[in-house]
């Protein structure tokens, strides 16, 4: 018999370009767009000579070093303590029933947007929240709240914690993922049976390998937190504000000659973070200098109990605060009235509901159209990627990984707003297309992450025996590789929604403000201080990418009713 | 024209070192069988034929099935079936579906040859079910029936009997080298267990 007719050419092939024009092409645009106005030069506002006034003014700006250092504190804060935490859980409890469990209550913490969390947190450790109400309940004192700066202190102490919640997590599961290329039991057996004691042998013989692994997602970690914008309204301190609350408001300012101060504070933010990165990778060299005497020493214990103990502890209190947030989020949105110091409200109502519900209906199908339309572009891009690697053999480089990570460490703050400069040069009107755009440079990269896993892990046979049959790539993709990964690919939609759902910054700038969805609106409430209302935003915002999860998961259960191995893949 | 599967002159090496050459050829309804230990690089010959060759590795030599080069051509324009070690039933299919992803499109009646496909592996009112009940000798005449359906000149078989229980083995082994014979396919087996040689029932190389 003849051959079979020629099939279709690979179309994949342009994938590497579009991915680096989505990942690279905003950042650099908009980085390049803030350097000029930066130094005076923007000819649609007048500025057509170099000069160094806008430097001068933004170094007038009272207050400036005291915001910079929070901004660089928070950033190196956040990412020592996250790291901590989630490390030394693992290295104490891994492998234990409770390190199942704990791990089965904080995943879903990934998926709560960063501003539902700050202001779950705020209402747990304001002196008028949760815990002030209990511990009056011990100690006996007036029945007015304590008057302490709590939320808001200027130390950004309420910040970090809010961010720590966030990123313990976030780390901890990075480090699942990558856990098992490097074979840790057998590093465990090894360095056990010679004697040493659990944390210590983890930390010896597993951590110096699995460190490398998740030093991308620690760095993006890192310059989050020393950038970011919503968190910090919600918790941070005001007067002044961390860098990126303070380099916001100029980029708002209706008074368009303030832009080019305020493209130097962009870029001064900028420098913040890498500075933080910088700090950083220098104490991890010296770490590593100091482990390497520590690992030859031959020391079999290190204060392992109290070690393990810390993580758990700190574990559990990250686990613990979360689920005491969203208490307090949900009561506060059924509460008429909540005296302090009561630990429950007199009366429970869905008044606030009904009454929020016609607010909240056009900012939340704003909120569905972008996260659908970025979502499944991503999605999209990320499965052509995959699919382009799986043809060619060759699996994502260093620097494929380094490019997806490039809008995750540069500060939005940074970028975004020279793109927004470039769209109004080129006379590009701001609205949900632009934001929709604008969001995919965020998502595309935690849905090729969520989604990469499974494809490596996917027995490449299921490819060559459908090719065998007689099947053109193009049907072995859709109807043996895209079924057989249906879960993986709903998880990474439901990432890549939640990732969008959460995006503060580039939906406020990209919009103008004039695109409302639930984070903007939710965080623009924070400052109003109506709990109820907030309650009900913020509940609003935690459960849309709670949704997505629960279809990503439901699913696969229903469609595969009738397929045991389908459903034992899991 | 000269009918069946013929490797000319092939040579296999990786990074510079030859791992094995091979130069033969299978009349249809023979079975060569190429036994060698682990490593030798006959699963590497497989890959080859079908066209799934890792770049890490280099071949010289031509694949030709029917008098027609098929060297350079994709894997699904070959015509070359593989049975792997496990049967690969497609645990999202029903065991029809299956079948019918064998059957190539534009073929009349498909679902009433996957239905006889079906009723000649003893298996009759099983299309509805899930591939995951079937039993290891069920799974393997499927797998079998799935791959004749999509008409292939030659097929490949790596080791398909090695995972099988030993009261199991000889059944699916004749039974597979049968309908082989029935149909006038040139096989090519690598194994290293001699009684699948014998059953075979062909010439031997050894590397």
């Amino acid at each position: 018999m003849p051959p079979r007719p020629i099939s279709k050419y690979d179309p994949t092939q342009i994938i590497p370009a579009i991915a680096f024009t989505v990942l690279a092409g905003p950042v650099i645009i908009g980085l390049v767009f803030v350097l000029l106005p930066a130094f005076g030069y923007l000819p649609a506002l007048g500025g057509y000579d170099i000069s160094l006034d806008p430097w001068r003014q933004l170094f007038a700006v009272p207050g400036l070093w005291r915001s910079a250092n929070v901004s660089l504190a928070a950033g190196l804060v956040t990412g020592a303590a996250s790291l901590l935490i989630a490390g030394l859980f693992l290295a104490g409890f891994h492998g234990t029933r409770t390190f199942n469990a704990m791990r089965r209550l904080v995943s879903p913490l990934l998926a709560i947007p960063h501003a539902a969390a700050a202001l779950g947190l705020a209402f747990l450790i304001a002196p008028s929240g949760l815990i002030f109400r209990g511990l009056w309940h011990l100690t006996t004192g007036s029945d007015r709240p304590p008057d302490l700066l709590i939320v808001h202190d200027t130390w950004g102490l309420a910040m970090i914690a809010g961010l720590v919640v966030k990123e313990v997590p976030f780390l901890l599961l990075m480090a699942l993922a990558a856990l098992p290329q490097i074979d840790a039991p057998a590093r465990m057996a090894v360095a056990r049976t010679m004697g040493y004691a659990p944390v210590t042998a983890w930390a010896k013989a597993v951590a110096p390998a699995l460190y490398p692994l998740i030093r991308l997602p620690l760095l993006a970690v890192i310059a989050y937190s020393s950038s970011v914008v919503d968190v910090a309204v919600i918790l941070g301190p005001t007067n002044p504000p961390p860098l990126s609350v303070a380099v916001l408001r100029w980029q708002s300012d209706p008074d368009l000659s303030a832009r080019f101060m305020a493209s130097a504070g962009a870029l001064l933010q900028l420098t913040v973070t890498v500075l933080a990165l910088a700090l950083w990778l220098g104490a991890e060299r010296l770490v590593a200098r100091l482990a390497r005497v520590w690992m030859e020493s031959g020391t079999r214990q290190t204060q392992d109990r109290w070690l393990a103990g810390l993580g758990g502890f700190g574990m559990g209190l990250v686990a613990l605060s979360a689920m005491l947030s969203f208490v307090c989020l949900a009561t506060w949105s059924l509460a008429i009235s909540w005296r302090f110091p009561a630990l429950w409200p007199e009366t429970l109502t869905l008044a606030n509901w009904t009454h929020a519900l016609p607010a909240i209906s056009g900012p939340l199908w704003a909120t569905l159209a972008i996260g659908t339309l970025s979502t499944l572009v991503s999605f999209t891009i990320a499965l052509a990627a995959l699919e382009h690697e799986l043809s060619t053999g060759r699996p994502a480089g260093v620097w494929a990984m380094r490019l997806l990570y490039l809008p995750l460490v540069v500060p939005p703050v940074a970028f975004l707003f020279g793109l927004v400069i470039a769209a109004e040069a080129t006379g590009l009107t701001p609205g949900l297309l632009p934001v929709a755009i604008g969001h995919i440079t965020f998502v595309l990269p935690y849905v090729y992450l969520s989604l990469s896993e499974p494809y490596r892990q996917l027995d490449p046979r299921w490819g060559r025996l459908a090719m065998t049959l007689g099947a053109s790539p193009l049907r072995t993709f859709l109807s043996v590789r895209l079924p057989l990964l249906l879960a993986p690919c709903l998880t990474a939609l439901a990432v890549g929604f939640s990732v969008s759902v959460g995006q503060y910054l580039a939906t406020g700038l990209l919009g103008a403000g004039r695109v409302e969805t639930l984070t903007t609106e939710a965080v623009a409430l924070a400052s109003g201080g109506e709990r109820r209302v907030i309650g009900v935003w913020a509940l609003t915002l935690t459960l849309l990418p709670a949704i997505g999860f629960a279809l990503a998961i439901g699913i696969p259960r229903l469609v595969w009713h009738n397929r045991r191995s389908m459903l034992d893949r899991r | 024209m000269e009918r069946g599967l013929r490797l000319e002159n092939v040579r296999l090496s990786l990074a510079g070192r030859e791992l094995l050459s091979v130069d033969a050829s299978v009349s249809p309804g023979e079975v060569l069988t190429i036994m060698g230990p682990s490593g030798s690089g006959k699963s590497t010959l497989l890959a080859f034929a079908a066209g799934f060759l890792e770049p890490a590795f280099s071949a010289a030599g031509r694949i030709i099935l029917d008098g027609m080069d098929v060297t350079h051509l994709p894997p699904e324009r070959r015509r070359i079936g593989l049975l792997f070690q496990d049967p690969m039933l497609f645990p999202h299919l029903s065991v029809a579906g299956n079948l019918l992803f064998g059957v190539p499109p534009g073929v009349p009646d498909r679902r009433a040859r996957a239905a006889a496909a079906l009723e000649q592996a003893g298996l009759e009112g099983f299309g509805t079910r899930d591939p995951a009940t079937l039993s290891g000798g069920q799974k393997a005449r499927v797998a079998l029936m799935r791959l004749l359906l999509s008409e292939p000149s030659a097929v490949l078989l790596d080791e398909p009997f090695s995972k099988l229980d030993a009261t199991l083995k000889g059944d699916v082994r004749s039974y597979v080298f049968d309908r082989l014979r029935e149909r006038k396919l040139p096989g090519l087996l690598v194994t290293h267990d001699e009684a699948d040689a014998a059953a075979a029932g062909g010439p031997i190389i050894r590397i």
